[in-house]
């Protein structure tokens, strides 16, 4: 009762919350609005070749003499944004296919549980990649490639807690007064699965985070000269002895960005199992 | 293995049949099950891989043959690929290759008029190296993940935890090019100790040169490692809350016989589920560090493959690397059975 | 421990206070004495600090709270520091768990767990055989090599007292241990342990909240409140004249099979951790309370020789009369067997079977089930779990498919599922589940979940729906501004009432009650059954109440119907059927459910000097 409250109050009073919240929204911020910080252009040939920093160009030049500043203050946006709309499409196929797995009991269940299994037995990039190799690596390709990899797990999350919830009695009473199946998961199912789905979404969020920009920095996704974090990694690699913060910065970028949100979730999964208590 | 003899003794209890033959029998055909099981999955993921890379028709010659494209020679090299059938003849022709251990032609080869056109002979190096690379990531992979975890999970909030559970947090979380990039630079470009790739010279096994493969399996262990400690330790702490603990110590149970016989035991089903689980990180894993090291294994393999748009090399790889991961999975699913005494009663 | 001898209690608690990490007490000077050979009843509600009492003893109090003052004396031996806590632990006092299916080591065998303690109790292993022999089970190769779930409830219970008294121990200590069982294996447990107390002398200190049980089983009885003693003395003297007014009305709220009568309402709930006023604790809801009750902290007082209370007016506490506790005669009147046999029926069920899909084929679980439910009558279906009872409750809600037969509301055939009835057929038929913790939206409020299902089934509008609310809520004794509640700030038995009021909401002429009181606190069952009882009375409800418990079925029910593995054993007018059982498992059932008023007029013809004769003992309505 009072625990519960406490906990909603305390997801700030939560170190870990509070560093990944932080991390997070400074990288997001550098992603959204680095582009219009940067005084540079992230095309521009302006020096030498993987040139040390210096000369105005605080993190050097990138392998064919760009400002590597530039092109990671614009890097970011491309990336996140994929990553935010395959989360969006997870949840949308999640959610759908989970309430009616979940609550259905019909022959539905079983089959959408044996095409996760067959899903999951893919290694997920691998999937990633299936998916580039028939359709080729443009955006709309790897925001459904990486719905298409992470809903089956989003989808028996959603499962299991609707599955879960629709045995307790206020979901029966429901069901025994004749409420309609769509308004019985949505009064009574689907504001009482959100808190697992909270802390999974934000998983599955740095999930495509990372699916997407490994396939960037494989060089199956975005293209040169584009800028992108994932990309920036693998093309600078060559001039990594000359000048490694071309390297280093967009990775720590990636990496600072995913330490928040798997902080952020971990606050969330805390929190909740201290309101279970 | 202990758990095997006892495993036997209740068999011989409950069946009035001779001893012998119900001692393996019901774990043989648990076996034969969840065999025939991975197989039916197998060729569903087998008719996923075939129609995933080839959704778009004809895109595939034009793409290998790339600025030599005329419409004769892509008519021409649909006509050698056996593009021009119908999919299902196709799909057909195909599974029944592997079937007989022919992977296919690849299309890139075609298009170059090379003499050597098979697939299955391509495969067999860059296999054996990637082997090579999550063979010894697994082998340290496993009994960490289980120390660690277990450690993180008696400690929880102490001191030894801190110091497991967080950088299994930080590089638990990281994509492998990430993590690989970072320790380039710092064993690399800082402390001049690692080469930066791992690169070996065609018919060189990599075994030849350990040192390289320091950092690629660093790597891979990062990733792996972290997610798998995590959950080791979450199910620990779990463990250590049921009431079979609190019971055994209110009754005088020595604690190092709770940890151990109590804790620990019932602790380790779980964890070989999770760190079967934690494989999948490993195999895709490797296909973005070999990319990393520039390591000639089944991940580069695979990448160049998909920048050729050379399909039947990608599916190649793909249903080799997903037969694999279904072995795993079966052979932990089995590990369990043995480990937990109800599923093990009840299969037999 | 062999050094110890007669004249040294088994157990001495002084003055034993337990805080929360704030300072709060849980427990609070509490001191109680166990001799060797004696079982002492710790009785209680939730909440009342039994367990954490219990833990104390054992040196351990639990994550958030810790010993804050008083000694625990084992044998003789004063227990100061953990290592010599650790030292008792399961040598000198060990422990038997509420839930043995949980407190087993999942993938220890029996003779290895049996063996695990017997080593820590650096006792010989041979004795193994003799200790499954002690509690009842064989001890053969076949059966020590089981593991816990290859065992039945009652059999992983006798496992856990086997451990217990493996080491031979001083004490005993039994949380609860035989709560989740079924009567008859419960009556079988309490047989082993007081041919356990007779032969070996085990001291045990038994924890429940069921007075009854303690009444059979317990030498001394200890009545805990708001974590602290309330009432302590030996068993006979406590239950024929208790003292605190909290132990009598513990013992009106408790239902009773073998004497039907009213039960007594305590009013108000209990205080919670942190919440116990300054004066005494249950003044509160006393009904016997003075000015200085609120403002003086009750001493305990000796009422007679080892009969201790702790409240200065135990004088005024009204003695238990079971004869005026018998149920009042305006509900009894329309009762009566064939006086009532021209009423209309409500609802009808004709040779019904209902199934589960298991792995090989369908599971039937309830097999030619007829019954009918006359108006404004409630019919008790009584089983053990798997029964079926709660399956039929489904089936009639129209949440479980019918296989066979069929269910007339009306004469009028129903449909298997909820969603194929008419609206007119739904809003007849309300059901009420068994958790309270699960019987609400946590996500509404208490006014728009009562609200809903007269909008949904009687057409009311959103203005009159919301004056609905507040009728509903007095009509299940709840104050008008409960509407603006979730659930996750009402008690157990408050989610429940509010479950009632929107059954209720619906304007049914039948209710299925589906357990709806087996997860509350007897006082708290009290508080519903009476709710319902009054309701029934002023509405003309029917109502089909789906029980284990013989006592809740004295109370309420006309009829009641003796389910038996899905087919109806005995079937007949309550009264006939609980004092003049036909069948053979009717038998055995009531035959084992424990009875207090059973136990306190064996006491009473015992003192009287005179044998027990049957009339006493089968007093029951005319």
């Amino acid at each position: 009762m009072l625990v519960h409250r406490q906990a909603r109050f305390g997801l700030l009073h939560d170190w870990g919350m509070r560093i990944g919240v932080l991390l997070f929204a400074l990288v997001v911020f550098i992603a959204v609005f680095g582009g219009q910080l940067s005084s540079q252009s992230p095309y521009a040939t302006v020096g030498i070749p993987g040139a040390a920093p210096g000369g105005g160009h605080l993190l050097g030049l990138d392998f064919e003499g760009r400002d590597v500043l530039a092109r990671v203050l614009h890097g970011g946006v491309s990336t996140l944004a994929l990553a935010a709309s395959a989360t969006v499409l997870v949840y949308a196929l999640g959610i759908s296919f989970g309430l009616l797995a979940g609550y259905s009991r019909s022959v539905i269940d079983p089959l959408l549980m044996r095409t996760v299994d067959v899903i999951l037995s893919i290694p997920s990039l691998l999937l990633m990649l299936l998916f580039v190799t028939g359709l080729g690596g443009g955006r709309p390709v790897m925001v459904v490639a990486a719905a298409v990899v992470l809903f089956p797990g989003a989808a028996r999350i959603v499962r299991s807690a609707t599955l879960e919830v629709s045995t307790r009695g206020f979901v029966e009473a429901a069901v025994a007064r004749g409420e309609s199946t769509l308004a019985t998961l949505w009064r009574e199912v689907l504001p009482n699965i959100v808190p697992p789905i909270a802390a999974d979404m934000g998983l599955r969020f740095s999930w495509s985070i990372i699916l997407i920009s490994s396939v960037n920095f494989l060089g199956l996704g975005i293209r040169p000269p584009e800028p992108d974090w994932g990309l920036l990694i693998s093309e600078n690699l060559v001039i990594l002895p000359s000048n490694p913060l071309a390297v280093v910065a967009p990775a720590a970028m990636i990496g600072l960005m995913i330490i928040g949100v798997n902080l952020i979730c971990d606050g969330i999964i805390r929190a909740l199992s201290r309101g279970d208590r | 293995m202990a758990t095997m003899i006892t495993g036997t003794q209740i068999d011989a209890d409950r069946s009035t049949a001779p001893v012998t033959r119900s001692i393996r029998h019901p774990f043989v055909r648990f076996l034969g099950r969840r065999l025939a099981a991975g197989v039916v999955t197998l060729w569903v993921v087998s008719v996923f891989i075939f129609v995933a890379t080839n959704v778009l028709p004809g895109n595939v010659a034009e793409v290998v043959l790339g600025h030599n494209a005329t419409p004769e020679r892509i008519q021409a090299l649909n006509v050698k690929m056996g593009y021009d059938h119908p999919m299902i003849q196709r799909y057909f022709t195909w599974i029944v290759g592997i079937l007989h251990g022919d992977f296919g032609k690849s299309a890139v080869a075609v298009a170059l008029s090379q003499v050597e056109t098979s697939v299955s002979s391509t495969l067999v190096s860059p296999l054996l190296n990637s082997l090579i690379l999550g063979g010894i990531t697994a082998l340290l992979l496993v009994p960490l993940t289980l120390l660690l975890g277990a450690l993180a999970g008696i400690y929880a909030r102490r001191s030894p935890d801190l110091a497991i559970s967080t950088p299994a947090l930080v590089f638990g979380g990281l994509p492998e090019f990430v993590t690989g990039t970072l320790l380039i630079f710092i064993f690399f470009s800082v402390l001049h100790l690692l080469p930066p790739t791992s690169g070996f010279s065609p018919g060189q096994s990599p075994l030849t040169d350990v040192g390289r493969l320091v950092l690629p399996v660093l790597t891979l262990l990062g990733v792996a490692l972290g997610a798998g400690v995590r959950q080791v330790r979450a199910g620990m702490i779990e463990t250590l809350q049921r009431e079979y603990v609190q019971y055994a110590r209110l009754n005088g149970i020595p604690e190092r016989r709770v940890l151990f016989r109590y804790t620990l035991r019932n602790a380790l089903a779980p964890s070989v589920q999770i760190i079967a689980q934690n494989m999948q990180y490993l195999f895709g894993g490797i296909i973005v560090v070999e990319s990393v090291f520039d390591y000639p294994g089944i991940g580069q393999y695979i990448v160049n493959a998909v920048l050729a748009r050379d399909t039947a090399k990608v599916e190649a790889a793909a249903i080799i690397i997903a037969a694999v991961y279904t072995l795993i999975n079966i052979a932990a699913d089995f590990v369990v059975v043995l480990l937990v005494p109800k599923l093990r009663t009840a299969v037999a | 421990m062999t050094t110890t001898t007669e004249s040294v209690p088994a157990l001495e608690l002084r003055d034993i206070r337990i805080e929360l990490g704030s300072g709060v007490p849980v427990v609070d000077g509490v001191s109680l004495t166990i001799r060797k050979g004696e079982i002492v009843g710790l009785v209680g509600e939730s909440g009342s600090g039994k367990t954490t009492t219990a833990l104390s003893i054992f040196g351990l109090t639990g994550n958030a709270l810790r010993l804050a003052g008083g000694e625990v004396v084992l044998a003789g031996q004063p227990l100061r520091d953990e290592a010599a806590f650790r030292r008792a632990r399961g040598r000198v006092v060990s422990y038997v768990p509420q839930n043995p299916g949980a407190a087993l080591n999942p993938s220890l065998r029996i003779g290895s767990a049996i063996d695990d303690v017997l080593s820590a109790g650096s006792a010989d292993r041979s004795l193994r055989a003799h200790l499954l022999d002690c509690v009842g089970l064989p001890s053969d190769r076949s059966f020590v090599l089981r593991f816990p779930h290859q065992l039945s409830g009652g059999q992983q219970q006798r496992v856990c007292i086997a451990g217990a008294i493996a080491s031979g121990p001083s004490l005993v200590v039994l949380d609860e241990p035989t709560t989740g069982l079924d009567v008859v294996t419960q009556a079988r447990i309490l047989r082993e342990l007081e041919r356990l107390r007779d032969r070996e002398h085990v001291a045990m200190l038994y924890i429940t909240h069921d007075l009854a049980v303690a009444a059979q089983i317990a030498d001394t009885i200890a009545v805990m409140y708001a974590g602290e003693l309330v009432e302590r003395g030996p068993a006979p003297t406590v239950l024929r004249t208790p003292r605190h007014p909290y132990t009598r009305g513990l013992m009106a709220s408790t239902p009773d099979h073998v004497r039907r009568r009213t039960l007594e309402v305590m009013q108000g709930i209990a205080v919670g951790v942190g919440g116990r006023p300054e004066g005494c604790s249950f003044a509160p809801r006393c009904p016997q309370v003075l000015e200085t009750c609120v403002t003086e902290h009750p001493a305990l007082l000796e009422t007679s020789p080892g009969h201790t209370v702790r409240c200065p007016e135990w004088r005024r506490t009204p003695p238990m009369e079971w004869a005026t506790l018998r149920l009042d005669a305006a509900r009894d009147a329309p009762l009566g067997g064939a006086a009532n046999r021209s009423r209309p029926v409500a609802l009808e069920v004709r040779n019904l079977r209902a199934e589960y899909p298991g792995r090989r084929g369908n599971l039937t679980v309830v097999r030619d089930v007829s019954f009918t439910l006359e108006q404004s009558a409630c019919l008790a279906l009584v089983g053990e779990s798997g029964s079926g009872k709660t399956t039929i409750a489904r089936v009639i809600a129209g949440l479980h498919p019918i296989a066979a037969g069929e269910v007339l509301l009306e004469g009028e055939a129903l449909a298997s599922y909820a969603s194929r009835r008419t609206v007119e057929q739904r809003r007849q038929i309300q059901i009420i589940f068994q958790n309270p913790a699960e019987a609400l939206n946590p996500r509404a409020s208490v006014g728009a979940a009562i609200a809903r299902p007269a909008q949904l089934l009687r057409g009311l509008t959103r203005s009159e729906a919301r004056a609905e609310v507040s009728r509903l809520l007095e009509a299940v004794r709840l104050p008008a501004r409960f509407a603006a509640r979730y659930p996750r700030e009402l008690s157990g038995g408050e989610c429940q009432r509010v479950a009632i009021a929107r059954a209720l909401a619906a304007n049914p002429s039948v209710m299925v009650c589906d357990e709806i009181t087996s997860a509350l606190d007897v006082s708290v069952q009290a508080v519903v059954l009476d709710l319902l009882r009054d309701l029934r009375r002023r509405t003309g409800l029917s109502m089909i109440f789906i029980t284990h418990d013989l006592g809740v079925v004295a109370t309420v029910a006309d009829e009641v119907l003796v389910l038996e593995q899905g087919t109806i054993c005995e079937q007949g007018e309550t009264g006939r059927v609980l004092m003049d059982p036909q069948h053979p498992y009717t038998r055995s059932l009531l035959a084992a459910a424990p009875s207090l008023s059973d136990s306190i007029a064996e006491w009473e013809s015992v003192a009287a000097g005179r044998p027990l004769s049957s009339d006493v003992v089968m007093q029951g309505p005319p």
